[in-house]
């Protein structure tokens, strides 16, 4: 693409660019940081993690943390916390990276061809979209669930879906103030085809707000799958899911405060890091928030 | 202004036949048998085909749906399996409790978010600045649940300081009039029985404050990126110059101005409550709309999973068409687009 448009030579990369401004970036850099810490906890969670998440030692249920050799104690099964987050972090950025990997294709898809081919196109599927927006969010992904049966890899799904309207706007957005312009004439006039030129030349140009909505529906998926699971819709026992452990908790709470409180830590640590990552990109990749 | 909410209102109505129609057929498909639900697994042929029957289970997709369509427009959803009871009428009896409690969690959300915002936006870069504002997103990462479970283990477990979910101590009997328990129970503050009032009150302090903790990071956020735009103007500068005192330029000039946007914000939290109450009012055991429709998805009660759906749907989509109104009385530029 750098020799049609004939630039001799950039001085800095667009890429490099914004990674410098990212390392100027406090909330972003805290976030990736965040990010990074449990992403590398989930790669590695059989070497971290001492114990075996799934092994119960009745006789030490409800250790408290720092008791018996346990470093956040044991549930009321006698299984080793620590370990169990440690894999539930695991589950949870797969569980995230899924849903929107799900969101992500085919909200691009239809946010492209509506934007693109516009007219009567354009106006069916945004009545669609209206139409599923037309659900409360949490709702829907409860009914998918519901429809398809609870499991975790439906849980993904729901999620999944049910966002799959909000990226279709993002992405139609940036993609009719992207295709007005010349360059977009320019490849068409020496002819290249639609798919080229949504896919290839469109598309990105739009990536900014596209990884903005992505950074944060991470969160936002991590965060409905805890719900769902919660709720006994998602992860079934005995999955180390950290809204599940936050259910079976429940009847706990006079007892063994450990039990409730590291799970929902865990999530709200790992939650906060995509919501400062997206909203430090947000500043950096909006030129109009640049103060 | 007449032809614009016409205009809206007309867009209104494929919306709603679509969601009528999604919802149809996504439990129309859905994998069991409502009347083996019923009559459980050991039920004999006759009697599941019979039921079958009753519930026009027994004709074709395309029939159960025009039939379906037709109730729906005279409002009728019919009956819920698990209770007998006509769906509209249930939906009827529970809405009060978690509109009332969706309005509580606003109210609180509102005015210390907007609060926060202004504080923070007008002590920009400043420690207040930075503690609200990593509050505010520590708010929206949180989950809801957890949060709720946390201040029941402490408020409640702990310091025994509020009760663990319900709507009112169940030693107060008094009979329910509109199933709004503060309008209800306000009459008594005047009988010599204040306790009533209070005790339903008291009930609403955590579930409000679980329910509003994220709108009201959400409104937080807003206020601040408003109130920034409006002290950038040059009529604050006016402002200022004519002397005023700036705690009357904040909160008479700056806020007034900056709150359109927080006024939307508000109004699609507000939508987004009514049916987002599911996991609080199942942990605190507030018997409002969320947690019925939990129980009917539970006990796979197909006609009050679709009804209730299509009604909190339409009550969603109606809520935002009124903040969309409201916004372009406010604004007419929006109308002259």
């Amino acid at each position: 693409m750098n020799e049609n448009i004939g630039v001799p030579e950039l001085e800095e990369s667009p890429l490099k660019e914004h990674w410098h401004s990212l390392r100027q970036n406090k909330t972003a850099m805290a976030g990736l940081i965040i990010i990074v810490l449990f992403l590398l906890v989930g790669i590695f969670s059989p070497v971290l993690a001492p114990m075996d998440p799934l092994e119960q030692h009745i006789e030490l249920r409800k250790s408290a943390p720092f008791t018996n050799g346990y470093i956040l104690g044991t549930d009321d099964l006698g299984r080793d916390l620590l370990s169990r987050l440690i894999y539930g972090a695991r589950i949870s950025m797969i569980i995230g990276v899924i849903s929107v990997s799900i969101s992500l294709f085919f909200g691009v898809i239809i946010g492209m061809i509506s934007a693109y081919y516009g007219g009567i196109v354009d106006k069916i599927i945004m009545r669609l979209i209206d139409m599923m927006l037309a659900f409360p969010y949490i709702l829907l992904t409860i009914v998918i669930v519901a429809v398809l049966g609870p499991s975790l890899t439906n849980a993904m799904i729901a999620i999944g879906i049910s966002q799959i309207p909000s990226y279709a706007r993002v992405v139609r957005a940036s993609v009719l103030a992207e295709k007005e312009n010349d360059y977009v004439l320019a490849e068409r006039a020496l002819g290249a085809s639609d798919r080229e030129l949504m896919f290839g030349s469109i598309l990105p140009n739009c990536l900014a707000p596209i990884s903005v909505q992505a950074t944060l529906g991470v969160g936002t998926a991590i965060l409905d799958s805890a719900a769902l699971s919660f709720l006994g819709l998602g992860a079934q026992p005995p999955t180390p899911e950290w809204g599940l452990m936050i259910a079976s908790s429940k009847e706990f709470i006079t007892s063994a405060w450990w039990i409730v409180t590291f799970p929902g830590i865990a999530t709200l640590l790992a939650v906060l890091g995509f919501n400062l990552l997206g909203d430090g990109l947000r500043d950096i990749l909006d030129p109009r928030l640049r103060d | 202004m007449i032809q614009y909410i016409l205009k809206r209102l007309t867009m209104l109505l494929p919306t709603l036949f679509g969601v009528v129609t999604l919802v149809f057929f996504m439990i129309a498909l859905a994998p069991g048998d409502p009347a083996r639900v019923m009559l459980g697994e050991r039920a004999s042929k006759e009697k599941l085909e019979k039921l079958r029957a009753d519930l026009g289970l027994d004709k074709p997709l395309a029939q159960q749906y025009t039939l379906y369509l037709k109730r729906v427009v005279h409002l009728d959803f019919g009956k819920s399996i698990k209770s007998g009871q006509p769906v509209m009428n249930e939906v009827k009896e529970r809405f009060p409790a978690t509109v009332e409690l969706a309005i509580c969690a606003m109210i609180f959300a509102s005015v210390l978010g907007i609060w926060i915002g202004v504080i923070s936006a007008t002590k920009k870069n400043t420690w207040i600045d930075y503690t609200s504002m990593v509050g505010a997103l520590v708010g929206v990462s949180m989950p809801v649940f957890w949060l709720a479970l946390v201040m029941i283990m402490i408020f409640s477990v702990h310091l025994n300081l509020f009760p663990t979910g319900g709507r009112i101590n169940i030693r107060y009997y008094f009979s329910p009039e509109s199933n709004f328990y503060l309008i209800d129970t306000f009459k008594y503050l005047f009988q010599g029985h204040p306790e009533y009032f209070l005790s339903a009150l008291h009930h609403l302090i955590l579930p409000s404050i679980a329910l509003g903790t994220i709108p009201l990071a959400i409104i937080a956020r807003t206020t601040r990126s408003s109130m920034l735009e409006v002290l950038k103007q040059d009529y604050m500068k006016t402002v200022r110059s004519a002397g005023i005192k700036e705690k009357r330029v904040i909160y008479r000039y700056a806020l007034r101005n900056a709150l359109l946007p927080v006024i939307t914000v508000i109004g699609l939290q507000f939508g987004l409550l009514l049916a987002g109450a599911i996991l609080t009012e199942t942990i605190f055991a507030w018997p409002g709309i969320g947690k019925w429709i939990y129980q009917a998805i539970e006990a796979r009660d197909y006609p009050a999973v679709q009804g209730g759906i299509i009604i909190i749907s339409t009550t969603f989509v109606l809520i935002n068409l009124v903040v969309d109104l409201l916004y372009s009385v406010i604004n007419p530029k929006i109308r002259l687009q």
